[in-house]
């Protein structure tokens, strides 16, 4: 199964808004290593390598350009 | 008989001591060069395996060390079961497992806090164990000692190999000892002189990767078993009896007695126990290496580990770095290398001398075809494609277990940390935590031997992989195992079913340019009280995913190289001469 990509959040702004309140009050080095162990955590629950690869691809080619 | 000192009841100072007699040869005295088919250099667990392997095989072989003693230091100390299966075959794997300690019981700690311990649960069914720690000079020891038991093998010490030329028609090596130099001829020389491997250098060669920027001290210690009776406050979590330190491998990724290094801490034999202290690129190895630096970080450990201190000896002691490197190509002529002198690799996993000891069992067969004439010189092409293939495997796991050990960047460490931290209540993050993975044999996936599947099959036995041991009810009902069954050329495994006896017959009547051996068995959904051996626990079918009538090809190595659902005997003669690369 292919990396999705169009939308598929059950309540976006939801999810959006706890995301910004897992970080909160965290100083910065906090806040990175959460987001580490999040993203291990979501890609235990993805599994599959090619998918991952796909996300990683994905985010590696959506830095701004400067 | 000079090893008689060595003999399997041996201590570790007796064997580290004890020094081999040079003895002149007469090929010193010799008008011209005396020619051997073939020579090997360098006695470690590579060349011995090698060397015992070949004479095994009836072959004439030569062993050259430039040193008269085996091993100094426990140096390699875990040997997988691969190893211990090919040492079976050359007689020793009873010696070294009597001797060896197992170890099932892991514990992985981060800073103040114990992570999780794991239990390697053996899988049932299998002769020999996922591992054994045994110091290096042992297992050299019983190596040599096998060795001196074959007559048309000979071991030369104190023989240093300064010079080496080749050309179509052999080889010649010119030889300091303490009597001077002398000149040899050989068809084939192996390489098995080590990671600075000197036959390298004469030939021009170097080994290329990745050097990486730490050092490491390893400190053997032997504690006192009665001093190690424990008043730690967490009886339930570490199980510390009077008598015994546990058997366990205890790995430390920034403890607070060793803030932002790591720590290893295993057991051998003798009641020592091996601990690898992580020290960074600047420390100073001469410092590091002396009595009175080890002792203080030894005692914090124990503080740690025990709860107090406790009483020891300082064994050995030895400060290294490491590089994952190889040579571009494991075969130059007529010269071909094997373990270290062909590839490194970090220690975590255990990737080098039984890597190394699995490129002496792929290489000792197809030498032997090829002095015999069965083969052509072409087969040790693919010694050469066959554990370079195995070399990037090993480099690559080793490699993986370095980077998550000693994270390269800022990154890298908060991903590291990250797993860790998920490890202590998440199962999977365990999976990611890699402190080195267990040394298994490369499945030889692609190589050239292999004749690729006609019929669809499960499992891992696939062409190519090593095989797997199971359980197995021998021609006298007593029960045994199948690894000991198979003889030291090519193997075809036959469930007993349809067409298997006429297979076998004319199999037995067809003239390939090697013997083979049809060992059938009779798996449970079709008894059959005719064959050999008896699936007793129905693992041979599970494991090779047999059914009556079919048949798994293996090589004098033990890997598989063909299998047919409904073999005959001409698809079964082709798979044997294409194994021997004659095509």
């Amino acid at each position: 199964m292919p990396l999705v990509t169009t939308p598929n959040l059950s309540a976006p702004d939801d999810f959006y808004e706890a995301l910004i309140e897992a970080h909160k009050d965290l100083p910065s080095e906090e806040s990175h290593a959460l987001n580490a162990r999040l993203i291990l955590l979501l890609a235990n629950h993805i599994g599959a390598i090619e998918v991952l690869r796909e996300a990683l691809q994905a985010a590696r080619h959506s830095r701004p350009d400067r | 008989m000079a090893c008689a000192s060595l003999g399997y009841g041996s201590d570790g100072k007796t064997i580290q001591a004890f020094e081999f007699e040079y003895q002149r040869s007469p090929d010193q005295d010799a008008a011209t060069p005396v020619r051997h088919p073939v020579v090997v250099v360098g006695g470690g667990p590579v060349g011995l395996s090698l060397a015992i392997d070949l004479a095994q095989r009836g072959q004439r072989v030569l062993l050259l060390d430039n040193d008269s003693k085996l091993s100094t230091g426990s140096r390699a100390i875990c040997f997988a079961k691969r190893t211990l299966e090919i040492w079976d075959r050359l007689g020793v794997g009873d010696a070294m497992c009597a001797k060896g300690v197992g170890w099932n019981v892991g514990r992985v700690f981060f800073g103040n806090e114990q992570l999780y311990r794991f239990d390697l649960l053996p899988e049932p069914g299998h002769e020999r164990p996922a591992f054994i720690n045994l110091q290096q000079y042992y297992a050299e020891a019983f190596l040599a000692v096998r060795a001196a038991e074959l007559a048309n093998l000979e071991i030369r010490w104190k023989n240093n190999v300064v010079a080496l030329e080749q050309d179509a028609d052999g080889v010649l090596l010119g030889i300091d000892t303490p009597d001077g130099r002398y000149t040899i001829a050989a068809d084939h020389v192996v390489a098995c002189d080590g990671s600075r491997s000197p036959l390298r250098a004469l030939l021009g060669q170097e080994s290329k990767g990745r050097t990486f920027r730490d050092r490491f001290l390893i400190a053997d210690i032997r504690m006192q078993a009665d001093s190690l009776a424990t008043n730690r406050p967490e009886p339930d979590a570490i199980p510390l009896g009077a008598a015994s330190f546990p058997a366990e491998r205890w790995f430390w990724f920034d403890p607070p007695f060793h803030p932002n290094q790591s720590v290893l801490l295993h057991r051998q034999p003798d009641g020592v126990w091996r601990i690898d202290f992580q020290l960074g690129w600047d420390a100073n190895p001469e410092e590091e290496k002396k009595p009175e630096k080890i002792k203080p970080r030894v005692d914090a450990m124990l503080r740690q580990a025990l709860g107090r201190e406790v009483p020891f000896e300082l064994e050995w002691a030895s400060v290294y770095t490491f590089s994952c490197l190889r040579m571009d190509r494991f075969r130059l002529g007529r010269v071909l290398f094997a373990g270290d002198s062909a590839h490194g690799v970090s220690p975590f996993g255990a990737r080098g001398a039984n890597s190394g000891v699995q490129d002496a069992e792929n290489l000792a067969w197809k030498l032997d075809a090829v002095l015999r004439g069965a083969a052509g010189d072409s087969l040790l092409d693919s010694y050469a494609e066959e554990r370079e293939y195995a070399a990037d495997e090993n480099i690559l796991n080793s490699t993986r277990a370095t980077d998550f050990i000693t994270p390269k960047s800022e990154i890298s460490r908060l991903f590291r940390d990250a797993v860790l931290q998920l490890s202590k209540h998440h199962p999977f993050a365990r999976t990611l935590v890699n402190s080195g993975r267990l040394s298994v044999p490369a499945t030889l996936h692609g190589s050239s031997l292999n004749t690729q599947d006609v019929d669809r099959f499960e499992g891992h036995m696939v062409p190519g992989a090593a095989t797997a041991d199971a359980p197995v009810r021998l021609p006298d009902q007593q029960r045994g195992w199948l690894l000991r069954q198979l003889g030291p050329g090519f193997t075809l495994l036959l469930a007993a079913g349809e067409g298997s006896a006429a297979l076998a017959a004319q199999l037995s009547d067809m003239r390939l340019p090697v013997p083979l051996d049809v060992l059938t068995i009779s798996l449970p959904a079709a008894a059959d009280s005719t064959a050999a051996l008896a699936d007793v626990d129905g693992l041979v079918a599970q494991r090779y995913d047999l059914q009556p009538g079919n048949a798994v090809l293996l090589r004098p190595d033990h890997h598989v190289c063909a299998r047919w659902r409904h073999p005959d005997a001409d698809a079964v003669g082709r798979a044997v001469t294409h194994a021997l690369a004659i095509h």
